[in-house]
């Protein structure tokens, strides 16, 4: 990375006899330093309000993208082409948790496939750990990005029903791009790191 | 119509149009006040109360109006009642003899827009506006709160510091025209387009008189009465309700007086400028005048009132005096 420039700011001592306070006043008064200041607020206005330096983000109506490594509310995925659940009922999720919060039932449907009737996740006591999306061999439970999570009942969100991707916005389904996955935004927000000193 | 008739139909539609417009505008006043600090500070400010957050002023008023009025223990009920109707009412009593607009026809009879054109008009109008700090003093002491004592104290050491310069500062204008009135004022910068103004003249004695219009009226670089980094709310910390909005209707109200001064005394009145005529010249004068208050605002720090008072007696003083002994050596000569 190119050496960075740095200002230096000169802070003179302060005046000490009555005429350098003065000299310190007229010099001040004469550099119209105070208009100057009124000069960069008005730049920050026009840049708001013409080229786009808003900070404010307006949240319920504009978010922010979450990062993929983000660990909020869990979502059950299905298969985009088959349109079946992912979910293979091998219970790894419900053995590593460790906060026991995952509770599954599985059977055999008339096909000898392997199904899961219920999946529910206890988010009262759900650490948000990460390790059932980690161990899923599938890539059938993984963390969404749903962190506004209040609600009347705690049962909310956790049902199989409430996780699963509905069939009809299957279209809008994600893949999970993986842990370590970096922020879709990612190549925005990055800032140089000074270096030099 | 007979022209005593007139005339008390006339003054009357005119104080109560005066006391509805400028109501009105002191609440859009502080919406543009939180639009244009919050755009300098890159936010949106009110977004949500209709489009653009434009009736927040509504909802703020209906707020104001419902809260409960509380009136402090051990405070003394009838001046702490008083003292907002004090600082509203002086303020729009100070709008009696300040010109709006250029004189028009209605009905044959010619309307100024001005309630009482005293001789003495800008003296009436300092004047009034001086005896509004009573209000945040009596309200300051009546509210038995040692904040509110505090924020009297600096109404008192303001006062003391901003009127020398105010009546100094004007009264160099006050010579070369020979008149107080405001509108021998305006109508002496009639002559000579923008060239006419007072302002080239009297450049020293404009910016006095700004620094003494923001002290006057409780504006940011000197707004010492109720800085709330300091002392809370000031004079203002047990006041709720409508009582503290009335002190708030008289700032802003004053804030439109003082704007209006600046634009007839220095910047050419409501005289018409090239094609734009005079009501508007005047119009766009004063908004300009409340957009630089709004500015000076989001950019500059307050300052302590010992400060304010070295500012104003150990400089501007002086140089007030001087700038009244050059006009008057030029007059002479």
């Amino acid at each position: 990375m190119a050496k960075q420039e740095y200002k230096h700011i000169e802070i003179a001592d302060y005046p000490k006899t009555g005429f350098a306070r003065f000299i310190q006043v007229m010099r001040r008064s004469l550099r119209v330093e105070l208009f100057k200041g009124m000069g960069i607020t008005f730049g920050v206005m026009i840049r708001t309000l013409f080229r786009g330096e808003m900070h404010t983000m307006q949240y319920p109506n504009e978010k922010l993208p979450v990062s993929a490594r983000y660990r909020a509310i869990h979502k059950l995925l299905r298969f985009m082409e088959s349109e079946s659940e992912r979910c293979i009922g091998c219970g790894l999720c419900e053995k590593i948790c460790i906060s026991k919060c995952i509770r599954m039932d599985t059977k055999l449907d008339e096909n000898s496939r392997k199904v899961v009737p219920e999946y529910t996740i206890n988010f009262g006591r759900c650490i948000f750990c990460g390790y059932c999306a980690e161990v899923c061999p599938e890539l059938a439970i993984v963390h969404g990005d749903r962190y506004e999570n209040v609600s009347e009942q705690r049962a909310h969100f956790s049902l199989k029903d409430d996780m699963l991707t509905p069939l009809d916005r299957l279209k809008e389904q994600k893949e999970f791009p993986g842990f370590g996955a970096v922020n879709p935004e990612a190549d925005k927000m990055i800032k140089k790191t000074p270096l030099a000193y | 119509m007979s022209d005593t008739t007139f005339f008390v139909i006339e003054t009357i539609v005119k104080s109560l149009i005066i006391v509805a417009v400028f109501s009105a505008l002191a609440g859009f006043g502080t919406y543009f006040e939180r639009k244009v600090m919050a755009f300098m500070q890159r936010r949106y400010g009110p977004m949500l109360v209709g489009p653009q957050g434009v009736l927040q002023v509504l909802a703020d008023g209906i707020k104001l109006f419902t809260k409960e009025d509380i009136v402090p223990a051990n405070s003394v009920p009838l001046i702490f009642k008083i003292a907002p109707v004090i600082t509203a009412s002086t303020a729009f009593i100070a709008m009696a003899a300040v010109p709006f607009f250029p004189s028009f026809e209605i009905m044959g009879h010619t309307v100024s827009p001005i309630v009482a054109d005293i001789n003495i008009g800008i003296l009436f109008v300092l004047g009034a506006m001086a005896v509004g700090l009573y209000g945040p003093l009596l309200g300051g002491m009546a509210s038995n709160n040692k904040w509110s004592i505090l924020g009297a104290a600096r109404t008192v050491v303001q006062f003391l510091s901003f009127e020398v310069i105010t009546g100094l500062s004007l009264l160099a204008p006050i010579m070369m025209i020979g008149s107080l009135s405001l509108i021998d004022i305006n109508n002496y910068q009639t002559e000579g387009g923008v060239a006419g103004w007072l302002i080239w003249t009297q450049p020293v004695a404009f910016f006095l008189f700004m620094i003494a219009a923001f002290a006057e009226t409780n504006r940011t670089p000197f707004d010492l009465l109720e800085h709330e980094a300091e002392v809370v709310a000031g004079f203002a910390t047990e006041y709720s309700g409508m009582r503290w909005g009335m002190f708030f209707i008289g700032e802003y109200a004053n804030l439109f007086t003082v704007a209006f001064l600046v634009s007839l005394v220095f910047l050419g009145g409501f005289n018409d400028l090239g094609f734009i005529p005079g009501a508007l010249a005047i119009l766009l004068k004063v908004a300009f005048f409340f957009f630089v208050f709004l500015w000076v605002r989001s950019t500059w720090p307050h300052i302590r009132p010992d400060q304010l008072m070295w500012l104003c007696w150990k400089v501007l003083m002086p140089i007030a005096i001087i700038n009244l002994l050059i006009t008057g050596i030029v007059i002479l000569a």
